[in-house]
């Protein structure tokens, strides 16, 4: 069934179809919207799951961190400073190798308050362990939801979803709505033997020595190594299902493009606009979007931009005392393996709309005779 | 009080980590006791996170999932919620957590869970200060105790939060005091609590020897002498936080005694001593008054 419907409506139709069994949630704009028609289908039987409406979002994540340990599906929705107060769980969940999916509707960190989108919560969250998947349309959120899951379930990894705030979450589209009956041989009902359950009695997360811990540290970077291939592969089993895929990138007329900008989330809608426009120029130039950022795609990302003679990254977010953070990572990609110029631009923080003349600012900038900076160049700001 | 017989089975083993005369581990092993074997624990940081055991090895019986130090209401409410979607509705959750875990650090989600009315059990074993990081005061500290961060020239000043009070103001089904020296009351409690759906809160006075600067073997004594001198009343507050009960049969002992056996109040002079016995018999009688307005309202059971 097609329905249009807004970008955390289609979170919960996501959540609707992948049979979760607990739900906890508090609300912070721009997130609200998923836990309030979550609350519904709960309310009207639509979902079979336990949905506990806690106090801060801590305890949200908290909740379903041990509804996660009793070895059912878990969900739980936030944005910006509920995410970073989940900050500490965050890690928890990946200790506890938790298949927990969230979902994370970029907003802009305060001071001064903002609820407008950048990604600077998310990717301050980098380095806790979890998946991180940005999505570009209401389609791919609802199915996204699915997928992680599935990814989660088989890695041993919570998964993020990350969109970004109004121009994702409140805009309406069209989405082919999952029913759970479809999805059901997809993703099969969760069940686990690792859990806490009184006739098989363990204790979960006690005191380990330095004789034991790093072990266990290691054992959660190669499951997120390994990650990467079970992202392609539930992709594309997804695909099989449903026709239709997203993959870890996401390329865009870069075959003979000399030039590729490099984006994520809704900036990558309209840099296609503005490649099309160019190409019509007869400009070679392309986009590369980056759907997964963690496990970071490293070889695909060269496999694309290796051809190009220049590359340019525009992020919605700033490493204070760094560069622009995909920036970073699209850096270390190409380190040691290619001399292509990268130049950083920065761009869109704080909700600041990145217009198709912005991005083909960023676009002239880059190919232009005139260098630029190299590392960080910021588009819009006004001195 | 009425005791319950003291149960033979034990669920906690040999090879736990806590220190000799541990007023918190008195505690796990009379619960249990109580509780049985299809219990779930949920630890926070406390000293028993540590008590517990290296990983891989466990002294208890029954399972324990460790979570952060401010969550254990709120990872115990989703362990409930999580075990009931599984189709297991006879385990207890039992969330255990020390006097900073549920005064100070753990008390916004242990609100949170209360006025959900969650269906687990969160005991919080009270030894006054955050023994486990080595003798800091916590609000449970009391009025005049030495720790190492309330110096014997800068003692506590404040008096121990009303965790009780707060608790009946959530309107939840059953609230006790409990104590390690009154194991068969403890036991009785646990077992009555058992049979209650709704959130159950029980506070155990729960002495440390290494941070009360007491010989071990004096721990239990202490226990007892924190009743019979009425500075930790044995209480239960039932219907929704409306009816007080609390234990008045015993020969009172002099507070000054406890004071007195416990290095930690060492410095303290006869006029303070005196400041606290006064302070122990407003807060008696602050109790007795609940107790005795709880017969004024209609409706309540007698």
């Amino acid at each position: 069934m097609k329905k249009v419907i807004m970008g955390n409506h289609a979170v919960s139709y996501g959540v609707r179809a992948s049979d979760v069994k607990v739900i906890s949630a508090y609300p912070i704009t721009p997130q609200t919207q998923v836990v309030e028609l979550l609350s519904e289908m709960c309310a009207d039987g639509e979902i079979d799951a336990k949905f506990i409406k806690v106090e801060s979002e801590h305890s949200a994540l908290t909740a379903v961190v041990g509804a996660s340990a009793a070895g059912v599906r878990s969900f739980t929705a936030t944005s910006a400073q509920g995410l970073l107060l989940m900050h500490e769980i965050l890690h928890w969940a990946v200790g506890a190798r938790l298949p927990i999916v969230l979902a994370n509707i970029n907003r802009a960190v305060g001071p001064p308050w903002s609820i407008w989108t950048d990604q600077n919560d998310s990717l301050s969250q980098r380095d806790v362990g979890w998946l991180q998947i940005y999505c570009e349309s209401n389609q791919e959120t609802q199915d996204t939801i699915v997928q992680a899951f599935k990814i989660a379930e088989t890695v041993k990894l919570p998964v993020m979803l990350v969109l970004d705030a109004f121009f994702l979450s409140h805009t309406f589209e069209i989405v082919d709505i999952l029913e759970a009956e479809q999805v059901r041989p997809f993703l099969p009902p969760y069940s686990t033997e690792v859990r806490v359950d009184v006739e098989d009695s363990h204790s979960f997360g006690n005191l380990a020595s330095p004789d034991g811990y790093f072990e266990l540290r290691y054992m959660i970077q190669k499951a997120m190594e390994q990650s990467r291939e079970v992202v392609k592969e539930v992709d594309r089993e997804f695909g099989e299902h449903f026709g239709r895929s997203y993959g870890l990138i996401q390329p865009y007329r870069c075959d003979d493009a000399e030039t590729i900008l490099v984006t994520s989330g809704t900036v990558a809608s309209t840099t296609r606009a503005v490649i099309d426009q160019m190409r019509d120029e007869g400009i070679k130039i392309g986009s590369l979007k980056i759907r997964v950022f963690r496990p970071f795609p490293f070889e695909e990302v060269f496999e694309v931009l290796s051809g190009a003679k220049k590359v340019a990254v525009i992020d919605r977010n700033i490493s204070f005392g760094h560069h622009g953070i995909f920036f970073q990572e699209v850096k270390s990609a190409l380190y040691g393996r290619t001399d292509i110029p990268i130049i950083g631009f920065i761009t869109g923080i704080g909700g600041r709309d990145v217009t198709p003349t912005v991005i083909r600012e960023i676009a002239d900038k880059a190919m232009g005779d005139e260098s630029p900076e190299r590392e960080i160049n910021w588009i819009g700001v006004k001195r | 009080m009425k005791p319950a017989k003291m149960p033979t089975e034990e669920f906690m083993t040999s090879g736990h980590l806590a220190c000799q005369g541990c007023g918190a581990t008195q505690a796990m092993r009379f619960a249990l006791k109580a509780l049985g074997p299809k219990t779930a624990l949920v630890i926070p940081a406390c000293c028993w996170s540590v008590i517990d055991g290296p990983f891989p090895h466990t002294s208890l019986k029954v399972p324990i999932f460790h979570t952060a130090f401010e969550a254990a209401a709120s990872t115990a409410s989703g362990l409930k919620a999580g075990l009931e979607m599984r189709g297991d509705t006879e385990t207890i959750v039992l969330a255990w957590a020390g006097d900073g875990g549920t005064f100070d650090i753990g008390i916004q989600a242990l609100s949170g869970a209360a006025e959900r009315n969650e269906n687990i059990i969160y005991c919080c074993y009270d030894n006054e200060a955050y023994m486990n990081t080595g003798i800091q005061r916590s609000s449970a500290t009391p009025v005049g105790a030495w720790t190492t961060t309330t110096p014997t020239a800068h003692y506590k000043k404040r008096p121990k939060k009303k965790m009780i009070d707060i608790m009946a103001a959530h309107s939840i089904p059953y609230i006790a005091t409990a104590s390690v020296a009154f194991p068969q009351d403890l036991i009785a409690k646990f077992r009555k609590a058992r049979q209650i759906q709704g959130t159950r809160f029980i506070h155990i006075f729960a002495p440390c020897p290494t941070g009360w600067k007491l010989a071990p073997e004096l721990s239990v004594s202490m226990a007892s002498q924190a009743v019979t001198s009425r500075i930790f009343p044995l209480l239960e507050v039932t219907e929704n936080g409306l009816k007080w009960n609390v234990w008045k049969d015993f020969e009172p002992t002099p507070v000054q005694d406890y004071i007195k056996a416990q290095g930690r109040f060492r410095h303290l002079s006869d006029e303070e001593v005196a400041g606290i016995e006064k302070d122990v018999e407003r807060n008696w009688q602050e109790v007795l008054a609940r107790e005795k307005l709880s017969a004024t309202i209609p409706g309540l059971d007698p």
